[in-house]
C-alpha cells in the first residue's frame, strides 16, 4: 500500500513541485544569461541579483486583466493552454532521476513510473502538446495567430520524425524502450550514447531546438514576424501557462537528452573504478547537472545565432536532417548486425 | 473488480465522446472529441495490457493523423451545409434506415458465423513490443511491406496534386 | 467559339495586408502595403509621411544660421553629416573659403558620424535576423562615439555642431588620442561583429540571394550610397566631387558583385574599416589656425541656386537652395535624402521574395524616416 500508492504520490508531487520552481528560474537563468552575453547585467532590482524576479513575474501574470477575444470559441480558448501544459507536466513520470534508495525499510524508486514503452510514452505525449499550439491559434479567432499556429506546428511535426529517428538508434543500441532501462545499457555497455552515436545526439539537439520553438528555429514566434504567434491574443494566467508550458517542454526534451544520450543519472565513466570517486555526488545531482547543461546550451544558442526563416527552417529539416537520420539507423543496424 | 470498473466507464466515454463526434455543431469540435474519443481507446488498450498499442495509438491516431484532420478543417472552415430538402426529418429518417440496415447485416454474420482471425500465437506477455514486432517483421514481413508501399504511393500522389511547379 | 481558359483546380486568392506604421521592425513609421500570394509577395507599396514636419517650408522662414538646426532633425542617425552638407552648400552659394582647421575637424566629425550610423545599421539588422547579442555589442561602441561628440560639442543625438563657414568651437584637449583610442577599440572589435555574423550559416542563407538589383537597375531606380556600391557601381561623392578635406585623404571605396543583402553588408563592414582609416589620417594630420572662415554678420547670400551634394553614411545627401539675395531666409530649401531615394527601390526588391524577408530588405537600405519624410 505504502509503496504502490504512498510513495508514488510523494514523487508525483515533488516532482511537479521541481519542475515548476524550475521553470519559473529557468526564465530568469535565461535573461541573465542572455544580458551576460550581451554585456549587461539582466533583472538586478527584485531581491538580490535579481533572484525573486520569478515571484514578481508570476504575480504580475495573476493579476492581469483576461481578456477573451469577442468571437473567439470560449471553450477552445480556455482548453488550448491547458492541453499545452498538461503534457509537458506529464512526460515526467517515465524520467529517471536517480537510482534509486531504502528509507526506512521502503525502497523509493528513482522514477515515478517504469513503464516498457516509456520512451515511446514521452513522443506520443509530446504529440497531445501540438494540438494545444494549434487551438490556441484557432480559438483566437485572429488571422495572424492562426497562421502562425499552423506554422508552428507544422515545424513541429515535422522535427519531430528526424527526433524519432535517433531515439530509434537509441532503442537499438539499449534494445528496450524503458527509460530506466536506457541508462541501465548505459551502465553496463560503460558508454554514454552520446559517443557511441555522435550524429544522433547532433541530430536530437537539432531537432529539439525546433521542438521547443526555440532559436534558431523561432520564426512563428519571433516579434518581427507575426507579433507573437500563436499566443498573442491571450494574456494574464493563460498566457503564463502557454510561457510555462515552453519552457517545461525544454526541461523535458533536456531530461530526455540527459537519460537518453548523458547517462541519466550515471557519473561519468560509470565503470571505471578509478573514478569511482565520483560516485559521491549523488545521482541525481548528476542528472541535474547534465540537464542543466543541456537547458545552458539552448539559452546560449539563442543568445548567439540569427533565425532560419520558414522555408530555410523546413529545408533543413526534410531535405538534411530527416534522410540523415535514416542514414544513421542503417548504418547502426549494420554495424550491429556485422560486428 | 476494478478492471469491470474501468472497462465499463472507458466503454461509456467512448460511446459518449463518438455521439458527440456526429452530434456537434462545429466541425473543430468534432475533431477535437474525436481525440478525446482515441484518447479513451487507448486508455482502454491500456487496461488490456498492451501498453505498447495503447502508445501507439496515442501517438499515431491522435497525435498524427487527426492533427492532419484537423489542419484540413481548420484551413477549409466549414460549416454545417443548409438543408437542401424541404423535408427536415429526411435525414432522420435517412439515418433510421441506415441503422437498420447494418445492424441486419451484423445479425446476419451472427447467425451464420464468422471467421476467426489468425492469433498472435500464444498469450500476450509483458514483452509485446518484442512480440508484435517478430509478428510484424518476422510472421507478416509482406502485408507490412505492402501497407508501407500503399503509404508511400499516397503520399507521392499528394505532393503531385498540390505542387505548383514540379 | 470562344473557348474559356481553364480555371485552375484551386482558386488562390491574393491577400493584401499592411505591415505598419507601428510594426517592431519597420525602423520608425514606415507603412507598407503588401500584396501576398501565400507567403511571396507580389507587390509593395510603401506609404510615407508619418514623420513629416514640414523642414523644408520652415526653412523658409528661418535664418540661413537656424536651419542648421533644424537639418538635424532630418537623419537623426547621422546628425552631423545633415549640418556638414548643409553649411557646404551655403558656402558654395556664397563662395566662402573655410579654414583647412576647420575642413579637418569636419572630415572627422563626418566619419565618425559614418561609424555611428553604420554600428546602428549593423545592429537593427542583425537584430531583425534575430541575433540579439550584434545588436548590444554595437550600440556599446555606438556609446563611445557619441561621449566623444558630447565632449566636443555637447550634445548626443542632434549636434547643431557646424556653422557657416567654419566650426563655432574648436576640438577640446586630448580630444585627439581619445578619438584615436577609440580607433584602436573599433579596430578590435570589427572582427567580433564577423565572427559571429560574416561566416554564420545561418546569416549568409538569410542574406545571399536576397534582394538582388543589378547594377543597371539601380541606376535607372535612383540607389545610391551602399546599395549602389554593393551593385558593382563606383560612384562616392568623396571621390568624385571631394568635399571637407577629402582631397587630401587615402581611402578605397568598397564595392560588391551581386548587389544583394550579403554584398550590402559586406560594403558597409568594408567602409567601418575605410572610415577609421580616414580619422586616423586627419586626426594625425590637423593643420593649425582659424576654425572659421571670413563670414559676414548677417549671412545673406546672394540671389542664385546651388546643388551641393556630399556621401552621408545612407548615400548621396544633396541640398538645393534658392536665394532671391534680400531676405536672411532661403526662397527654396529643397532636400535629396537619400533613404527617400533607396526606398524607391523597395517595391523591386521586394518582389517574388518570402514575407520574412520583407524586413531583412527595409534593414539592408538603411533608411531613417526622418529623412524619408522631413
Amino acid at each position: 500500500m505504502v509503496e504502490t500508492v504512498i510513495v508514488p504520490l510523494i514523487m508525483v508531487v515533488t516532482v511537479l513541485a521541481a519542475v515548476l520552481v524550475t521553470v519559473m528560474y529557468i526564465v530568469l537563468l535565461e535573461r541573465k544569461v542572455q544580458a551576460w552575453v550581451q554585456v549587461r547585467l539582466g533583472p538586478m532590482r527584485v531581491g538580490p541579483h535579481g533572484t525573486l524576479q520569478p515571484l514578481a513575474d508570476v504575480l504580475k501574470l495573476f493579476v492581469k486583466e483576461d481578456i477573451t477575444p469577442a468571437r473567439a470559441d470560449k471553450w477552445v480558448f480556455t482548453a488550448a493552454p491547458i492541453i499545452v501544459l498538461v503534457p509537458a507536466l506529464i512526460a515526467f513520470a517515465v524520467i529517471p532521476f536517480a537510482s534509486g534508495l531504502t528509507l526506512f525499510g521502503i525502497s523509493i524508486p528513482g522514477r515515478i513510473a517504469d513503464v516498457n514503452v516509456g520512451l515511446l510514452y514521452i513522443i506520443s505525449v509530446a504529440g497531445i502538446g501540438i494540438y494545444g499550439i494549434i487551438l490556441g491559434g484557432w480559438s483566437s479567432n485572429s488571422k495572424y495567430p492562426l497562421l502562425a499556429s499552423l506554422r508552428s506546428s507544422a515545424q513541429l511535426i515535422s522535427y519531430e520524425i528526424a527526433v524519432t529517428m535517433t531515439l530509434v538508434t537509441v532503442i537499438m543500441l539499449s534494445g528496450t524502450l524503458s527509460m530506466v532501462g536506457i541508462v541501465d545499457a548505459q551502465l553496463s555497455k560503460g558508454w554514454w550514447f552520446a559517443f557511441m552515436q555522435p550524429v544522433a545526439f547532433a541530430i536530437y539537439v537539432i531537432g529539439s531546438l525546433a521542438e521547443t520553438n526555440r532559436a534558431p528555429f523561432d520564426l512563428p514566434e519571433a516579434e518581427q514576424e507575426l507579433v507573437a504567434g500563436f499566443h498573442t491574443e491571450y494574456s494574464g494566467m493563460r498566457f503564463a501557462f502557454f510561457f510555462l508550458a515552453e519552457y517545461a517542454n525544454m526541461i523535458v526534451v533536456s531530461a530526455v537528452a540527459t537519460t537518453l544520450f548523458l547517462g541519466g543519472w550515471l557519473q561519468p565513466f560509470p565503470n571505471v573504478p578509478a573514478l569511482s570517486f565520483l560516485g559521491l555526488v549523488p545521482g541525481w545531482a548528476w542528472f541535474m547537472l547534465k540537464t542543466f547543461g543541456f537547458l545552458y546550451l539552448f539559452l546560449w544558442v539563442r543568445a548567439t545565432f540569427p533565425r532560419y526563416r520558414y522555408d530555410q527552417l523546413m529545408r533543413l529539416g526534410w531535405k538534411w536532417l530527416i534522410p540523415l537520420a535514416i542514414l544513421n539507423v542503417v548504418v547502426t543496424g549494420l554495424v550491429k548486425v556485422l560486428v | 473488480m476494478a478492471e469491470a470498473a474501468a472497462f465499463y466507464i472507458l466503454a461509456t466515454l467512448i460511446l459518449g465522446f463518438g455521439v458527440l463526434v456526429i452530434t456537434a455543431k462545429s466541425t473543430v469540435h468534432s475533431v477535437l472529441f474525436l481525440v478525446a474519443d482515441f484518447l479513451c481507446v487507448a486508455a482502454l488498450y491500456v487496461t488490456l495490457r498492451a501498453p505498447f498499442l495503447a502508445v501507439i495509438q496515442v501517438m499515431v491516431y491522435a497525435g498524427g493523423i487527426v492533427v492532419l484532420y484537423l489542419f484540413v478543417v481548420m484551413l477549409v472552415n466549414l460549416k454545417r451545409p443548409p438543408e437542401a430538402h424541404s423535408d427536415p426529418r429526411r435525414l432522420g429518417r435517412l439515418g433510421v434506415v441506415m441503422a437498420a440496415a447494418v445492424l441486419a447485416q451484423l445479425g446476419a454474420i451472427f447467425a451464420v458465423g464468422w471467421v476467426k482471425p489468425a492469433a498472435v500465437e500464444g498469450t500476450l506477455s509483458p514483452q509485446n513490443v518484442e512480440q508484435i514486432g517478430r509478428a510484424l517483421y518476422a510472421d507478416y514481413l509482406i502485408p507490412f511491406e505492402l501497407a508501407s508501399f500503399l503509404l508511400l504511393v499516397a503520399m507521392i500522389g499528394a505532393i503531385i496534386l498540390a505542387k505548383r511547379e514540379l | 467559339m470562344q473557348t474559356d481558359t481553364p480555371r485552375p483546380m484551386f482558386d488562390t486568392d491574393e491577400l493584401v495586408i499592411n505591415m505598419g506604421p507601428q510594426h517592431p521592425s519597420t525602423h520608425g513609421v514606415l507603412r507598407l502595403i503588401l500584396r501576398l500570394d501565400g507567403e511571396r509577395v507580389l507587390d509593395c507599396n510603401p506609404v510615407i509621411g508619418y514623420l513629416h514636419r514640414g523642414i523644408e517650408k520652415l526653412s523658409e522662414h528661418r535664418d540661413y544660421t537656424q536651419i542648421v538646426l533644424l537639418t538635424d532633425r532630418m537623419d537623426y542617425v547621422a546628425a552631423a553629416t545633415n549640418n556638414l552638407g548643409y553649411v557646404e552648400t551655403i558656402e558654395k552659394l556664397y563662395g566662402l573659403e573655410v579654414p583647412r582647421r576647420a575642413r579637418y575637424i569636419r572630415t572627422v566629425l563626418s566619419e565618425l558620424q559614418r561609424v555611428a550610423s553604420h554600428l546602428l545599421w549593423l545592429g537593427t539588422h542583425a537584430a531583425d535576423l534575430g541575433a540579439l547579442t550584434v545588436l548590444l555589442f554595437c550600440l556599446r561602441e555606438r556609446e563611445l562615439v557619441l561621449d566623444l561628440f558630447e565632449e566636443y560639442c555637447g550634445a548626443r543625438l542632434t549636434y547643431n555642431t557646424m556653422r557657416i563657414g567654419g566650426q563655432p568651437v574648436d576640438v577640446p584637449p586630448g580630444w585627439d588620442k581619445k578619438v584615436l583610442a577609440f580607433c584602436d577599440v573599433q579596430d578590435q572589435k570589427l572582427p567580433e561583429y564577423e565572427q559571429l555574423l560574416t561566416g554564420n550559416r545561418i546569416f549568409m542563407e538569410r542574406t545571399k540571394g536576397v534582394g538582388v538589383i543589378t547594377a543597371a537597375d539601380a541606376i535607372a531606380v535612383g540607389l545610391c550610397g551602399p546599395p549602389l556600391r554593393a551593385s558593382g557601381v563606383l560612384r562616392d561623392v568623396r571621390k568624385d566631387e571631394p568635399y571637407a578635406a577629402y582631397d587630401e585623404m587615402e581611402f578605397d571605396v568598397p564595392l560588391g558583385v551581386r548587389g544583394d543583402t550579403y554584398d550590402r553588408y559586406l560594403v558597409r563592414l568594408e567602409e567601418f574599416r575605410q572610415s577609421l582609416r580616414i580619422i586616423r589620417q586627419a586626426v594625425e594630420g590637423i593643420p593649425e589656425g582659424p576654425i572659421m572662415g571670413k563670414v559676414p554678420r548677417l549671412i545673406k547670400p546672394p540671389a542664385g541656386e546651388t546643388y551641393h551634394a556630399i556621401e552621408a553614411p545612407k548615400g548621396e545627401l544633396g541640398y538645393f537652395v534658392v536665394s532671391d539675395g534680400k531676405s536672411v531666409s532661403p526662397y527654396r530649401f529643397r532636400v535629396r535624402p537619400p533613404s527617400f531615394c533607396n526606398l524607391q527601390a523597395l517595391p523591386q526588391l521586394v518582389k517574388g521574395h518570402l514575407v520574412a524577408d520583407v524586413v531583412t530588405l527595409i534593414g539592408t537600405i538603411d533608411i531613417v524616416l526622418g529623412e524619408v519624410d522631413r
